[in-house]
């Protein structure tokens, strides 16, 4: 029981790490450009799939760095070009255009790259137990993963608070057209802020492509979980994105672990009732619902404090 | 007092409006009526049902998006709700010989859509704006995940079927062939057509448009936003129900993808392209939507890339949709100076053209390395045959692309200074609309 606990919490806090990876990039491009980037978890899956093709050619270190540095110029382009000309047709064209993006780039890794899954290894320099908890083995790529998250989040927080850029970024969020007076492009630090969140999302999928899927849904997948993760933490704040990242994170990894379900809870149910729906809910298992856990979760905060957990904003 | 009101209220409309109002839908009645004459074939009849489910369900989601101004990405739930619910009726019905005739059927599924739409719609609609698309799509999520757990109800991935023939009999019908069951879809579409158009002439559907404009002020007049919101999503949920009960009566069978994120992707892509300014515009873009799709996925094998990149064009540069497109040209027209514009235009689109030529020629050619590299490089793509593997097509690919888009993007830019004498002439004549 120990154990599960144990290795359910670290892996809870890996799985955190990542969303926050994403869900802090999107939150920082929702509060300056007023736009929920819908395809930011399709620059996850272009991440991963760019990390695959890289460390195919180069190695998986080389492409650690250039997979995340492609996609960030990727998604400044698609500023630069696509949503800031889309900007004057109101808040509704650019989440539309960032929807069509998501459908797009779907259906060009799925052309590339085909359907299933491709063979995305985990590095051998990395390939083995780290450490030894009870009977379980750890693995050295797990705490990489682990490690590279918090090293991110650490560095990012250092450059919002103590750069000279984390502070006009920072000034920017909430008064643009004053930072445009004192003489900073604000464009530009749009397009900048844009390519570093989506490059982090790449980030993010470059060190969890090894370790889950690389397939063509994995941004379909994974997207709706980052939208409630930014809701359920309040939309654009920060603080609130990685208390809920983490929060989902746990949730999520502990429900897979646990196995039980109302049968096992109360006993099996009377015959009399085996095949109509109530054996369903009656039989189902903790671990079967965990991909909805998150969005019952959103139901229920938006029930009971609409703005989010850390959010201020109405809207 | 009374001075007031009647110098406010609008004039009662004459006689030559009013005729020509009622006849605009006794017209589309006749059309209705006589389609499957003109044009008989199975393949159409089934073109038809589609077209009409789409319409419905389109104009239902633009209640949401086109006149309350709440963007959804989960409308499909209370479409396949309602399927599913009219699926498992016809059972109940045919198992225990209820004297409920198959056209009557579709309200259940309405019912159900309001039912949903009601419980869901609270919470939904507590947000506005960006949260409000985001709960849609969480919401959505949890309803379409939870299907697939609930497997007695909703089948699995299978899915559940019933046969539409073992109802009561109405007349003579048991809606067997598939014209029966045009009749009986193009009636609906008929009926929640006019149903919704009423709708937007109701102080409801004046007070969505006051809320998608101006919450704030709403606030002030003494409305609860959130309630109007909410009722409109209600009445979204109804229609969206009707239009999953037919679709469910036309294939005889409901599965998981009739509440799923690509359903409610395309009712969006259909709602939006045809143009969500005006009450039209939803059934514009059903026809050309359906129409698109079945076409689309005969000519090439990705055809869902191109539909995305329509999509991404009409957001783009086209906000309005096909029907806000046309609808600019209203004072041009009527001020006379349409015809000034028509060469640029003519100007415009060779070089537009090309572009999208060359486009068109690079996706099938990379399409072809990517999915059959060793295959036969002679490849066809909406119907013209080319060869991938040759460097002159792409040369001619390239040079189309890159001349097209320099030379494209000078004549747009011409057309858009004609047209902007051409709208103040018009103007200048008293013509804004």
């Amino acid at each position: 029981m120990l154990e599960l606990i144990i290795i359910s919490t670290l892996n809870g806090i890996l799985f955190g790490m990542l969303l926050f990876l994403m869900a802090s990039g999107l939150t920082l491009i929702f509060s300056m450009l007023g736009v929920l980037n819908f395809a930011h978890a399709s620059f996850y899956m272009l991440g991963a799939f760019f990390g695959f093709q890289i460390s195919r050619w180069l190695g998986f270190w080389p492409a650690l760095f250039i997979a995340p540095l492609l996609a960030g110029a990727l998604g400044a382009a698609v500023e630069r070009f696509g949503l800031r000309r889309v900007h004057r047709n109101g808040h509704v064209a650019e989440l539309l255009f960032t929807f069509g993006l998501a459908f797009v780039i779907e259906e060009i890794v799925q052309i590339i790259w085909g359907k299933s899954p491709v063979d995305f290894r985990i590095p051998s320099s990395l390939d083995f137990p780290a450490f030894q908890i009870f009977s379980t083995n750890y693995p050295a790529y797990k705490m990489f993963m682990l490690l590279a998250s918090i090293t991110i989040f650490v560095g990012l927080l250092l450059v919002l608070t103590k750069s000279r850029v984390g502070l006009i970024v920072q000034a920017a969020l909430t008064h643009p057209h004053m930072v445009g007076h004192l003489g900073h492009n604000v464009e530009r630090i749009f397009m900048l802020v844009f390519g570093v969140g989506t490059a982090l999302a790449a980030i993010a999928g470059v060190i969890a492509g090894p370790a889950l899927v690389t397939q063509s849904n994995m941004a379909a997948l994974l997207g709706p979980i980052l939208f409630v993760v930014v809701v359920v933490g309040g939309l654009g704040s920060l603080p609130g994105a990685f208390v809920a990242s983490l929060l989902i994170g746990l949730i999520q990894t502990f429900a897979v672990s646990i196995n039980g379900s109302l049968a096992e809870a109360f006993g099996p149910l009377s015959p009399a009732y085996a095949h109509t729906w109530l054996a369903d809910i009656w039989d189902v298992t903790v671990a079967q619902i965990a991909p909805i856990i998150p969005y019952l979760l959103l139901v229920l905060i938006l029930v009971f404090r609409p703005m989010g957990l850390l959010g201020t904003r109405e809207t | 007092m009374s001075e007031l009101t009647t110098s406010v209220a609008p004039p009662y409309p004459p006689l030559s409006e009013k005729l020509r109002f009622y006849g605009l839908w006794v017209a589309a009645a006749l059309i209705l009526l006589i389609l499957p004459k003109v044009f008989g074939s199975g393949g159409a009849l089934t073109t038809f049902s589609l077209i009409g489910i789409s319409i419905i369900f389109s104009l239902s989601y633009n209640i949401l998006l086109g006149q309350t101004g709440m963007l959804s990405f989960g409308h499909a739930v209370y479409y396949g709700l309602g399927g599913f619910l009219v699926i498992h009726s016809i059972n109940l019905i045919g198992a225990n010989k209820l004297p409920i005739p198959l056209p009557f059927v579709p309200l259940i599924g309405g019912l159900t859509g309001l039912f949903f739409a009601a419980l869901l719609g609270w919470v939904s609609t507590k947000r506005s704006g960006t949260a409000f698309a985001m709960i849609s799509l969480g919401v959505a999520e949890l309803i379409a995940s939870s299907a697939l757990i609930l497997r007695t109800f909703f089948g699995g991935e299978a899915g559940i079927s019933a046969n539409r023939t073992k109802l009561f009999r109405f007349f003579a019908w048991n809606f067997g062939p598939q014209i029966q069951i045009y009749y009986l879809i193009a009636a609906w579409t008929l009926l929640a057509v006019i149903a919704m158009y009423a709708l937007t002439r109701t102080p409801l559907g004046r007070m969505c448009n006051a809320v998608r404009d101006n919450p704030e002020r709403v606030r002030f007049v003494g409305y609860n936003p959130h309630v109007i919101r909410y009722l409109a999503f209600c009445f979204a949920g109804f229609f969206a129900g009707i239009a999953g009960a037919l679709a469910a009566i036309n294939f005889e069978i409901a599965n998981a993808a009739y509440l799923g994120a690509l359903q409610s992707g395309a009712v969006l892509y259909s709602t939006y392209i045809g143009g969500v300014g005006y009450f039209i515009g939803p059934i514009v873009g059903a026809i050309f939507v359906t129409l698109l799709s079945l076409n689309l996925s005969d000519m090439t094998s990705v055809w869902q890339l191109y539909f995305g990149l329509i999509f991404i064009a009409v957001v783009t540069f086209a906000p309005g949709g096909i029907t806000g497109l046309l609808m600019m040209h209203r004072p041009l027209i009527k001020g006379g100076s349409l015809g000034r514009v028509l060469p640029y235009y003519a100007i415009a689109f060779v070089p537009t053209l090309a572009m999208i030529v060359g486009l068109v020629l690079a996706i099938e050619t990379i399409v072809h390395y990517s999915l059959n590299p060793s295959g036969d490089p002679n490849i066809r793509a909406f119907g013209i045959g080319f060869n991938a593997s040759s460097p002159i097509v792409w040369l001619i690919a390239l040079v189309l692309i890159i001349a097209g888009f320099f030379i494209a993007r000078r004549t747009w830019s011409w057309l858009a200074h004609v047209w902007d004498e051409a709208l103040t002439t018009a103007r200048d004549k008293g013509y804004h609309t």
